[in-house]
C-alpha cells in the first residue's frame, strides 16, 4: 500500500470549481502550506472552505482570498485578516461563523461516522437560528450537523508511506479531526518515513483515514504573534 | 484610583484555588497568568490544544508549532499535554475546566454576555469563546466598568449579539468587583479610592449595594 504522490500539484489536480475543503490549522499553526500554494496555482475558483481561521492577508488562506478562489469561509475566527473583514462586511464574501468546539466537534462526527451532535455552544444566540434545541437534563443543546467535504487537506509533521500521521505541538490543533473527515484526505509532512518506522505507540491519524500523501517543501511555518521574555 | 488593567488581572488572581484548570482569554484575561498567587499550583489550558502553558520562549527559542489561543508564541512545562482541538471542547464542555476568564463588551444583570460581534463594523467571529461561557462552571470576566465612550457595559439587557446566556457568575472592572445573582449585579468591592457613587452612576443594570463595601485587597 503505496498513497505517495509526487507533489502538492498531483496531490490536488483533481480538485475543481465549487468544491467543499477542510483546511487544517490554527491561525497559521500547522496549515498545508505547500497545498495552498499549489490550490493558488492551480487557480480553481468558487471553493468553500472549512478552517478555523482564514489566514493573514499575505499568507496561508488569505492567498486564495486575494485570488478571489473561496466563495464561502466556515471558520470560528478571522479577525487576523483585515482584507477578510472588509469583504465580508461589504457581502463580497459569504461566511458562516461558528463556535470553535462546534466546528472541531463537527469535523470530528463526520470522522466518527456520526450524522450529528448536540453542543450547548451558541444556545440563546444567533448562532441557535433555525436549529433544533433538545433539552437534556434540564439544559439547551443545539443539534449540530456533521460536516460533508469534499477534500480534507491537512499538515503533519511526519508521516509514512502508508498515511500514518503524526503531528507536532499545538501545530496538531484541527488536522487529525479534518484528516478523519474529508471523503478525499490530503496530508502533507514535514517528513515522509518508511511504513515501520513510526511507532504504532505514537501514531495520531491512522493510515485509513488518508488517501494521498507527500513531503512538502520550503515550510515557511510564519509566526503571527513572536512574543518572547527577557534572559534573566 | 480606577484599577489599570495589570491590576484588574491582579485582583483576579486572588479567585485562583490552588489545583484549579484555568482557561484564560485573550487580553486582560491573558495577565492573571503573571499573577499566580505563591504556593498554588493551577494548570492554564489552551484551547488550541494544550494543558500546561508555560511563559513566553526566550528569544530566540521561539517555535512556530507551539502556540497559544492567541496565536502567541509559548512553552511547555513538566507535566504539559498536546490534544486535538475536538478534545480541547471536549474537556470545556464536560466542565473539567475549573475556571474560565474572559472579556466582554457587555454583561447583562442576567449573566448574559456579548463579545463577539458589532454588527456592520466589527466581525472577527467567537472563536472559543460560545463553547466556553456555554459550559464552564465559573466564568469570570474581566473588563473595563464602561466604554471609551463613557458608557456602562453592566447593562439591563445586552445590547450586542450575545455570546451566551445567563453563564457569567462575577466581574472585576476597574471600579468593582462584582457577583451576578438573580437580582442583579451583586457589588462586593470597590477600586481603592473608587466611591460606591461613582460605581452606582456606571452601572446601568440592577445593582444592589449592602452594607459597607470595603476596598480591594492585593
Amino acid at each position: 500500500m503505496n498513497k505517495v504522490v509526487a507533489s502538492a500539484d498531483a496531490a490536488i489536480h483533481d480538485i475543481q470549481d465549487g468544491a467543499t475543503l477542510m483546511l487544517g490549522g490554527f491561525g497559521l499553526c500547522g496549515i498545508p502550506e505547500n497545498c495552498i500554494t499549489a490550490l493558488v496555482k492551480k487557480g480553481i475558483k468558487q471553493l468553500t472552505c472549512i478552517s478555523n481561521n482564514a489566514g493573514v492577508d499575505d499568507f496561508g488562506i488569505g492567498l486564495m482570498l486575494q485570488q478571489k478562489q473561496v466563495k464561502k469561509m466556515i471558520s470560528s475566527y478571522v479577525g487576523e485578516n483585515a482584507e477578510f473583514e472588509r469583504k465580508l462586511l461589504s457581502g463580497e464574501l459569504e461566511v458562516e461563523l461558528i463556535p470553535q468546539g462546534t466546528l472541531a466537534t463537527r469535523c470530528m462526527a463526520a470522522g466518527y461516522g456520526m450524522p450529528a451532535v448536540y453542543t450547548p455552544a451558541g444556545v440563546g444566540t444567533e448562532v441557535a437560528e433555525g436549529k433544533e434545541v433538545r433539552n437534556f437534563n434540564g439544559k439547551d443543546y443545539l443539534l449540530e450537523y456533521a460536516f460533508d467535504a469534499d477534500y480534507a487537506i491537512v499538515k503533519a509533521w511526519k508521516g509514512d508511506k502508508m498515511g500514518n500521521l503524526i503531528f507536532k505541538d499545538t501545530a496538531r490543533n484541527f488536522n487529525p479531526l479534518m484528516a478523519m473527515a474529508g471523503k478525499i484526505t490530503i496530508a502533507e509532512v514535514e517528513e515522509l518515513v518508511e511504513p515501520g518506522q513510526l511507532h504504532p505507540n505514537e501514531i495520531h491519524t491512522p493510515g485509513i483515514y488518508v488517501h494521498r500523501i507527500f513531503q512538502g517543501t520550503n515550510y515557511e511555518k510564519r509566526i503571527e504573534q513572536k512574543t518572547v521574555r527577557k534572559r534573566i | 484610583m480606577a484599577l489599570t488593567k495589570e491590576q484588574i488581572a491582579q485582583r483576579i488572581a486572588k479567585e485562583l484555588k490552588d489545583g484549579y484548570y484555568v482557561n484564560l482569554g485573550i487580553g486582560i484575561p491573558t495577565l492573571v497568568a503573571n499573577y499566580i498567587p505563591a504556593g498554588i499550583h493551577v494548570e492554564l489550558q489552551s484551547e488550541n490544544g494544550l494543558l500546561g502553558m508555560g511563559p513566553f520562549p526566550f528569544e530566540g527559542e521561539e517555535d512556530p508549532d507551539l502556540i497559544n489561543a492567541g496565536k502567541q508564541t509559548i512553552t511547555t512545562l513538566p507535566g504539559s499535554v498536546f490534544f486535538d482541538s475536538a478534545m480541547s471542547f471536549g474537556m470545556i464542555r464536560a466542565g473539567k475546566v475549573d475556571l474560565t476568564v474572559l472579556g466582554a463588551m457587555e454583561v447583562s444583570d442576567e449573566g448574559d454576555i456579548a463579545n463577539w460581534k458589532i454588527p456592520g463594523k466589527m466581525v472577527k467571529g467567537m472563536g472559543g469563546a460560545m463553547d466556553l461561557v456555554a459550559s464552564a462552571k465559573n466564568i469570570i470576566v474581566a473588563m473595563m466598568h464602561t466604554n471609551p465612550k463613557g458608557e456602562s457595559k453592566l447593562l439591563p439587557q445586552c445590547t450586542l449579539p450575545l455570546t451566551g446566556k445567563r453563564c457569567v457568575k462575577k466581574i472585576v472592572s476597574d471600579l468593582a468587583v462584582l457577583d451576578v445573582t438573580p437580582d442583579g449585579f451583586k457589588l462586593l468591592e470597590r477600586a481603592p479610592g473608587v466611591s460606591v457613587q461613582e460605581i452606582v452612576t456606571k452601572t446601568a443594570g440592577r445593582l444592589i449595594v449592602e452594607g459597607a463595601i470595603p476596598e480591594m485587597q492585593f
